[in-house]
């Protein structure tokens, strides 16, 4: 599977028509899970086949007959996996209910599948997985690469994911606008969870893996045209924006860490910026001010600033508020100590690094003590400041995290 | 054939890694990746991956009812496994001469560490042919 040979172009067509395939062809057989196998075997078809024979004229009728072929065989017990075989001709026979399948389809499949796909009895590397593969369209060797797992591995964990949601009776259709509400803010978790893995791996490994802060935005984009009014979704995507804009200059030459004062802001991407801005602004007009938007909001302020010394350092602190009252978690306590640092001093900021020392959620995690270096070395106290970055370095379970860490240290140590 | 070659240390060992200085840290950091990359030029890299810190190491056992009993005691002299690469190469003697370029890798004063790197086979699935 791995060595397919495909066009570039065929990739980004047939992941849009993914899910629609999808969505039409479980809605028929009232088996996601059959469904989703099958549409799998129905793309890898069309790698195969399309480059050598071009694209049919109607692409997704032509996946969706190859993806019930598959159903119906499966369903008559023929023999299993004949490897990247499908029938092309389109016989008139299925042509039928091939016009049946297409008018019973309907826009919301997509977020139907979402929604599925992000069901809260699973996992979250199993929703994440399944999510890419059933809404991103993503091979499991793509959806394997990315996240550093055989793609045996991957396989297994998107079929369990399919049968716990199986198991759950879950039917084929949008949640009640009552249930919405309720699973709305795990499949936006999930979309956040793609893009933060996308976005915080190493360039080196970025360019040989499938590039997952792209596909998070364009799967957010997607989930924002389903649902047009919704403020936090557009607050997620102004927030994926914001940040995929300082991309270039997250790594130097050695892909080592650089932090975001010392980031070379002309290589900020500033067609992001302005997107982000434009549909944060949007969000915030809308009147509910709610976790994403509020991240967003805090991107922007840095985003806006022409250099590191020009932050509006009182605005993100007045914002890290908001979002203690809106959304706590010790993260937030942590990053709002490091603004309250900055606009009321270190002695500030360390004072509410103590409220934390007793919470068991941070008792031994690495950012504590990264945080609580940083704002040490900012007083002067060098040896306290080595101290701490050195445990956070031996805490943390972050390689390019660690190098930094321990470069810090040791910067210290020799001055 | 697939061999594992892997880096170890006592804890002292760790702790005096992390006191070198920063040019001697990313030195390190740099061989490391240059080492990876020549892995994979070659065309016998399977993989490789670093380990976290000593301290954070446990040592886990089922308790009576099967629950993990864990505790973080080691003796002082224990060796811990930093990392490993996993290559798959045509003879042992190709495995030695690539365990010999990771022990060249850059140590405290700049000098190479000149560390010993254990290589043991990668047992495969295969059954003998008995032929």
């Amino acid at each position: 599977m791995a060595d397919r040979q495909y066009d570039a172009r065929f990739e980004h067509l047939l992941r849009e028509l993914a899910p629609q395939v999808l969505g039409a062809v479980a809605r028929r057989f009232r088996d996601f899970s059959s469904a989703e196998d099958a549409v799998q075997e129905a793309m890898i078809a069309a790698f195969t086949q399309w480059p050598q024979e071009g694209v049919p004229e109607n692409p997704r009728g032509w996946l969706i007959q190859v993806a019930c072929r598959r159903m119906t065989d499966q369903m008559r017990g023929e023999i299993a996996r004949r490897q990247r075989e499908t029938a092309v001709a389109a016989e008139t026979e299925n042509l039928a209910s091939l016009l049946e399948i297409e008018a019973d389809m309907d826009a919301d499949d997509t977020l139907v599948l979402l929604f599925m796909c992000c069901h809260p009895a699973l996992t979250p590397s199993s929703a994440i997985a399944l999510t890419l593969r059933a809404v991103g369209g993503l091979t499991t060797a793509e959806i394997a690469n990315a996240f550093l797992v055989p793609e045996a591995t991957m396989a297994q964990r998107i079929s369990r994911a399919k049968q716990t949601i199986k198991a759950s009776g879950a039917p084929f259709r949008l949640p009640s606008p009552h249930e919405r509400a309720g699973r709305l803010p795990a499949v936006l978790h999930v979309l956040y969870l793609i893009f933060s893995e996308g976005y915080t791996s190493s360039i080196g490994s970025h360019l040989q893996r499938f590039d997952l802060a792209r596909e998070a935005i364009r799967l957010t984009r997607n989930t924002k045209t389903l649902l047009p009014e919704n403020a936090e979704v557009a607050g997620l995507l102004a927030l994926m924006l914001l940040t995929d804009a300082r991309r270039a200059a997250r790594n130097g030459p050695d892909e080592e860490l650089i932090p975001l004062d010392k980031q070379d802001r002309y290589l900020w991407d500033r067609v992001e910026i302005s997107e982000g801005i434009e549909l944060l602004t949007a969000a915030l007009a809308k009147g509910s001010v709610g976790l994403y938007q509020l991240q967003a909001a805090i991107a922007a302020v840095h985003d806006e600033a022409e250099r590191a010394e020009d932050t509006d350092w009182p605005q993100i602190l007045a914002l890290y508020e908001l979002l203690q009252r809106v959304s706590p978690s010790p993260m937030v306590t942590l990053n709002h100590a490091i603004a309250a640092a900055m606009v009321h001093g270190p002695d500030k900021g360390l004072q509410l690094l103590r409220a934390l020392d007793a919470d068991p959620r941070l008792a031994s995690h690495y950012r504590l003590d990264a945080v609580r270096a940083h704002l040490l070395e900012k007083t002067g106290d060098y040896e306290a400041a080595i101290k701490h970055y050195r445990v956070a370095a031996a805490r943390t379970t972050s390689i390019p995290e660690r190098n930094y860490l321990m470069t810090q240290a040791a910067r210290l140590a020799g001055d | 054939m697939k061999y594992i070659l892997m880096m170890a240390g006592t804890k002292s060992d760790f702790e005096g890694y992390a006191r070198w200085s920063k040019e001697d840290l990313q030195a390190n950091v740099a061989f490391m990746r240059t080492f990876s990359r020549e892995l994979k030029d070659t065309g016998v890299f399977v993989s490789t991956e670093g380990l976290g810190w000593p301290s954070e190491a446990k040592l886990v056992r089922a308790g009576k009812n099967g629950e993990p009993i864990t505790d973080g005691v080691f003796p002082e002299s224990k060796e811990f496994l930093a990392g490993y690469w996993i290559i798959d190469v045509e003879s042992p003697e190709q495995a030695y001469k690539i365990a010999a370029r990771a022990s060249q890798a850059p140590g405290a004063g700049r000098k190479p560490a000149n560390m010993a790197i254990e290589v043991r086979p990668v047992l495969s699935g295969h059954a003998d042919l008995g032929l």
